[in-house]
């Protein structure tokens, strides 16, 4: 079987001030269509610059891609040219980014961030939506992150938001296009644990109602576990463990593993 | 709804400071040494006379009788009378400003039209030749004093290539009285004469561009800087993660919210400016406020200083009135919780 995204022995390095750093080794990774994967791995560990790969917007240099292939719809990402890249970035596959207070542009409202993204989106794939479309658009993925009062929201400034209203807000900027690849890099984090269990039980409940390939990043197992159905564990810029996610919690098989799993209760609350 | 509170706000802190300057003005002017009623009427005056001009002049009423009588006047826009030309300051200022506010309009403009896209360029291109061009550009416009500049333009521009007018604001074969505004730009179009227009543009050629390179250098250097800093920002990373083009994100993602210290750094440089506006007065022979306000301090013209000092000080808080409220135009964090922290 051939996954929606492959990530074939992926090689990345860093050159700061002429020294070279390796920070992905080999690194191999499947997300089948429709699956949801986990990766873990403790700080530093080379998860973001996985997910920057990934999605074409790794600063290069200082970056540099060594090696291997990202295979999306059996299609190498690296090889294709930009035209076609760009084309697929924020539509078939996008991220929820991270940090919900500077993830969003100060200065412009709501509508004004998603509907650009969105003419964009359509712009590259050709489609056509007019104004009021794109506005009945940018109401409907609110509505699907259960924004209450889509139509004020939309108008509103991110600083007239809550963080957790603004990490919803992220959510539906991955999902105006209807991608069918979500990469999610530690959302919430920045958020209290409460608000960050419900941004994580909304976006399982997006994932498996629109049936989307899900790549959830963390180092949090917790979040793992209610996540995902299979794990990779990345350590030093290498994957050194990856079974269904309840075999490495029933039986870790590396010492590293294990001590990410005895850390859980620690890092259950509220993530650094 | 909004905007409205932020407006009244700010417009009441103008007042505060336009208060506050009254009495800072107030209090120099009685404190320089040096006895205006004396110097008024000459050495050869006898101490009779200086005495009863003191007295006409309420030299001798208390500080703070003296102080509301100045204010008194001050609001019905009646500075008093000059004792050098025996007219109202009022009078002699309405007759010079307006060519100092042309020269200073203009100067702002060119400085903001020419430092923004230079720091945006080099931003944009950071560390290659672009950059390295526009920190040269800022660094010599900042260290070369206004008048050498000046007078260096007016010596190349004037008399070695002989292509620009080096002095006034119109030809002498010229008659035009602008009239309407003051502003000859603005009169000779209201009036189309398209002939005197040109002439103007001309004469505002140099002087604008020795007073306004300095500021236009600091508009760089800090346009420069502050989108390299917004173009750090997650906000920015993610319109490109989106797929939102990249000139779109240049002007429109980044330029934004990096506006805003360009714009106040201006608010700031605007008293050097009135200042090194003199100066350029003096060597363009520019006939603005300058050569009035310097005879007066000289001559110790106690209400015509206070009288250039306030409208300068009015025209400063006018400005930064203006900028503060196109900051909060640019920034809706100013606008609705009053600052961008
Ligand atoms: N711009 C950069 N320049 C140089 N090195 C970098 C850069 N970005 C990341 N790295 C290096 O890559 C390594 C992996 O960083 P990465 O951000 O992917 O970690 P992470 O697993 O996402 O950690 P965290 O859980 O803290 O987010 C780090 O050791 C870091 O030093
Ligand atoms: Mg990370």
């Amino acid at each position: 079987m051939t996954a929606l995204l492959s990530v074939r022995n992926l090689d990345v390095s860093f050159t700061t001030y002429g020294r070279r750093t390796q920070v992905l080794r080999d690194v191999s990774i499947d997300v089948p269509e429709g699956a949801q994967i986990a990766l873990v791995g403790e700080s530093g560990s080379g998860k973001t610059v996985l997910m920057k790969t990934v999605m074409g917007i790794l600063p290069q240099p200082p970056a540099k891609v060594e090696g291997g292939a990202i295979l999306f719809d059996d299609r190498d990402l690296l090889t294709m040219p930009e035209r076609d890249r760009l084309r697929l970035r924020g539509t078939a596959m996008s991220m929820v980014f991270q940090d919900p207070m500077s993830s969003l542009n100060p200065v412009f409202t709501i509508y004004d961030q998603l509907g650009t993204i969105l003419k964009h989106a359509d712009r590259r794939l050709g489609r056509q939506r007019g104004r009021r479309e794109r506005w009945a658009r940018v109401l409907e993925v609110l509505e699907q992150v259960r924004m209450r009062e889509p139509e004020r929201v939309a108008r509103s400034f991110p600083m007239q938001l809550s963080g957790g209203m603004r990490q919803r807000i992220l959510i539906a900027m991955a999902l105006l296009s209807e991608p069918r690849l979500l990469i999610a890099d530690e959302p919430g984090t920045a958020l209290d644990v409460t608000t960050q269990a419900q941004i994580l039980n909304l976006l399982r409940d997006l994932v498996t109602r629109q049936n989307l390939a899900l790549l959830m990043i963390t180092h949090n197992l917790g979040v793992v576990r209610e996540t995902s159905t299979y794990t990779y564990v990345m350590n030093q810029g290498r994957i050194v463990e990856q079974a269904p996610t309840a075999e490495i919690f029933a039986a870790p098989r590396e010492a590293y593993t294990r001590e990410l799993i005895a850390a859980v209760p620690r890092l259950t609350g509220r993530a650094t | 709804m909004e905007f409205l509170a932020f407006l009244l706000r700010r417009l009441g802190w103008s007042l505060l400071v336009l208060l506050g300057l009254s009495v800072v003005i107030f209090t120099i002017a009685r404190v320089v040494p040096g006895d205006p009623a004396r110097m008024a009427l000459g050495p050869t005056a006898s101490a009779d006379q200086v005495a009863s001009l003191q007295e006409s002049l309420g030299l001798n009423d208390p500080m703070f009788q003296q102080y509301a009588t100045f204010l008194h006047g001050l609001a019905r826009g009646d500075l008093g009378r000059s004792l050098l030309t025996e007219q109202s300051v009022t009078a002699d200022i309405a007759k010079t400003f307006p060519a100092t506010l042309e020269l200073v309009i203009c100067t702002i403009l060119l400085a903001f039209a020419l430092g923004v896209p230079l720091g945006v360029a080099a931003a944009r291109w950071k560390d290659r030749w672009p950059d390295n061009l526009v920190r040269a550009l800022a660094i010599g416009s900042a260290v070369m004093p206004t008048f050498f500049l000046a007078l260096l333009l007016q010596i190349l521009a004037g008399y070695v290539l002989n292509v620009l007018p080096t002095t006034g604001r119109l030809p002498g074969g010229i008659d035009f009285d602008a009239g309407w505004t003051g502003l000859v730009l603005v009169d000779s179009l209201i009036a189309g004469r398209g002939d005197v227009f040109l002439e103007a543009v001309r004469h505002l050629f140099l002087p604008t561009i020795a007073l306004a390179a300095a500021t236009m250098g600091q508009i760089a250097r800090i346009t420069r800087a502050s989108m390299i800093d917004v173009s750090r920002q997650d906000y920015i990373e993610a319109a490109r993660a989106f797929g939102v083009p990249d000139r779109l994100r240049m002007f429109k993602y980044m330029l934004r919210p990096a506006f805003v210290p360009p714009l106040t750094i201006t608010g700031l440089e605007f008293a050097s400016l009135i200042g090194n506006a003199f100066v350029v007065e003096l060597i363009f022979s520019w006939p603005g406020m300058a050569s009035y306000g310097i005879r007066a301090i000289v001559q110790k013209d106690l209400n015509a200083i206070m009288g250039v000092v306030m409208v300068s000080g009015v025209f400063f808080v006018v400005v930064n009135l203006m900028i503060d409220l196109l900051v909060g135009v640019v920034d809706p964090r100013v606008r609705i919780r009053g600052s961008r922290a």
